[in-house]
């Protein structure tokens, strides 16, 4: 499968990434390369094979309905949550005006 | 069959309704994360590092959320999903920090299921419909922008950020704002029955996504398709649900007649204006990229859960309405209020339980009683006092104890208002106010006899027109009994006794 010019521009805007001409150059065929050395895995004939969605059979956890039980997965906890943010104010972290 | 037309200069068009409404989960922790959904907290306090997507972190979902999208997929008759997967819808935008959602788009939870909305003649609605519903599944909430707190910056809230929604999704078969109010409302109703969405619109936590288009009136065919529809975004009321569909469909038929096409696309209302707009700016944000999130293994339900949560669903609208109506002998009309709102069916039935059981008598006999002063009575003592009464001294005790003393006669439907008014500004007991109040009625039949007789022996003149045949002064005599015994005299005894003497 082949990725052209214009598909790697596009992703690279919905993913918000930054391309120069010569990298969009440079990423068509490697993009290419990636999608028919995955494509070979249609060679094996799957029709019979049920789909896994793991490699160690496991079922989904579900957690309790508590709040903050484990601090490492509750809230309460403001500081850290804005403690990376390039602008925290008043409580809130500040992003650049977006308005519809 | 919905009439409801938009005249258009080329004839009449059929406007054709699909909702998609986000439901907020009854729940105490989020989706993913143990942080608290508790409604109007400081910014960002309830914020796990899980929410703020920091690296590392692992959604883990909340049994609770899953069992209320179950329960909630059961109580619309739908097909439940016991193998379900979340994927991740991709974009960026400053409310979410993952740059994606979890959501559920290939293999949602609940898959068809359906609702009945009621006839309502006024509404234009002549009959019940069935509106059917294409599937539930359960996704996260985004977080909050604001935009008018700093001159060049938006601030960020990220509370609401993962709080689990249910997005349940219609099948176009509305054909009028009458019939999508009806369709919202009934959903919330359920909801609420059902305890897996508290339906509070105001504060968010349902909210309405409107696709419409217009088409020609008659059966759909190669020649008459659907038309290409809009979607306007996060309706907050059923007002503006219904405000959305005319305002649309008319822009629509303009647009049409004009020689324009619909084209498909997202529109916000402004609820100002009561008018939508384009929302150009995401238009190339539709390229959701969607993908089994890796994070997150298939759900499977044993069916233990689902039986769980099967026998934990209450009695739901339909059934009770049916049941009030079948065996406590209602109208519809007092069926459809009682049962229309959670409050108001638990306050009657326990209201209900509690004045049988003081009369000695079952449910059915004194239903239509309790719904009357329910319905009526109460709520218009409970008004013409506003701010003068205090609502925690309604108690189902009180009131069945009015009732009572009214059934036996020992006071009138007026005394009983009044006492009632009394308990609503003071807590004080029925009894003892038709006591002290001396509001009680007369039932004592030799009292009466004794007013009664004085009442014929100063009116001889008129006893001998009446048994001359003049049947319309016997109300005369009730009145002056009445007027003798200052209006306390139990009428039914007044009656009675009446017409033993006067033969």
């Amino acid at each position: 499968m082949s990725i052209d010019r214009p598909t790697v521009a596009k992703i690279a805007s919905l993913a918000r990434i930054k391309m120069t001409d010569a990298e969009l150059d440079r990423m068509a065929p490697e993009l290419s390369a990636i999608l028919d050395w995955v494509e070979q895995l249609g060679e094996v004939d799957t029709s019979e094979v049920e789909p896994m969605t793991a490699v160690i059979p496991n079922t989904l956890r579900l957690r309790a309905d508590e709040v903050d039980a484990d601090p490492r997965t509750g809230g309460d906890r403001r500081d850290d949550v804005l403690a990376n943010a390039p602008v925290a104010e008043h409580g809130f972290f500040g992003v650049p005006k977006v308005i519809e | 069959m919905s009439d409801y037309r938009i005249q258009g200069a080329t004839g009449e068009w059929e406007v054709v309704i699909g909702l998609e409404v986000h439901a907020q989960v009854t729940s105490n922790a989020k989706l993913f994360s143990g942080a608290s959904t508790a409604f109007g907290a400081e910014p960002n306090t309830q914020v796990s590092l899980v929410d703020a997507a920091m690296p590392g972190m692992l959604p883990v979902p909340n049994r609770e959320c899953i069992r209320q999208a179950v329960r909630t997929g059961m109580a619309i008759e739908a097909q439940i999903n016991k193998y379900s997967r979340f994927d991740r819808k991709n974009y960026f935008y400053a409310d979410l920090p993952q740059g994606y959602q979890i959501s559920q788009l290939y293999h949602p939870i609940v898959g068809e299921g359906q609702l009945t909305i009621e006839a309502d003649e006024k509404a234009g609605i002549p009959e019940d419909k069935v509106i059917g519903i294409e599937r539930i599944h359960v996704e996260q909430d985004a977080g909050k922008l604001m935009h008018d707190q700093h001159p060049t910056m938006s601030y960020v809230d990220l509370n609401r950020c993962g709080v689990a929604l249910m997005e349940i999704v219609s099948r176009p078969d509305m054909r009028s704002p009458a019939e999508a109010g009806a369709y919202v409302r009934k959903l919330r109703t359920i909801l609420r029955y059902v305890g897996s969405c508290d339906g509070n619109m105001e504060e968010g936590s349902m909210r309405a996504d409107v696709n419409v288009s217009v088409r020609r009136p008659g059966p759909i065919s190669d020649e008459n398709p659907f038309g290409t529809r809009t979607e306007t975004k996060n309706v907050n009321s059923v007002r503006f649900v219904m405000q959305v569909i005319e305002h649309e469909a008319n822009r629509q038929v303009d647009l049409i007649e004009d020689g324009g096409t619909v084209v498909q696309e997202t529109r916000l209302f402004d609820p100002n204006s009561g008018t939508t707009r384009s929302m150009r700016s995401k238009e190339d944000a539709h390229d959701y990229r969607y993908f089994p999130d890796p994070d997150l293994l298939p759900l499977e339900l044993e069916d233990s859960f689902l039986d769980e949560c099967r026998a934990s669903l209450p009695e739901l609208p339909d059934a009770k309405r049916a049941r009030y109506i079948d065996e406590l002998g209602l109208s519809d009309y007092n069926a459809s209020v009682l049962t229309a709102e959670v409050e108001t069916f638990a306050r009657f039935e326990t209201l209900l339980a509690e004045t049988a059981k003081r009369l000695g008598k079952d449910e059915k006999t004194v239903a239509t009683q309790v719904a009357n002063w329910s319905l009526s009575v109460a709520p218009g003592v409970m008004k013409s006092l506003g701010d003068e009464a205090d609502p925690s001294h309604a108690t189902a005790e009180a009131q069945a104890e009015i009732l009572r003393m009214q059934d036996a006669g020992e006071i009138s439907g007026g005394q009983a208002k009044e006492i009632y008014e009394i308990v609503l500004r003071t807590g004080r007991d029925p009894a003892e106010i038709a006591d002290t109040e001396g509001l009680k009625q007369q039932s004592d039949t030799g009292a009466i006899e004794a007013v009664i007789d004085e009442v014929l022996a100063a009116n001889a003149d008129k006893v001998e027109e009446y048994r001359g045949g003049k049947d319309k002064l016997f109300g005369f005599f009730v009145g002056q009994t009445m007027k003798a015994m200052q209006g306390k005299a139990n009428p039914a005894v007044v009656n009675q006794v009446l017409k033993a003497k006067l033969g």
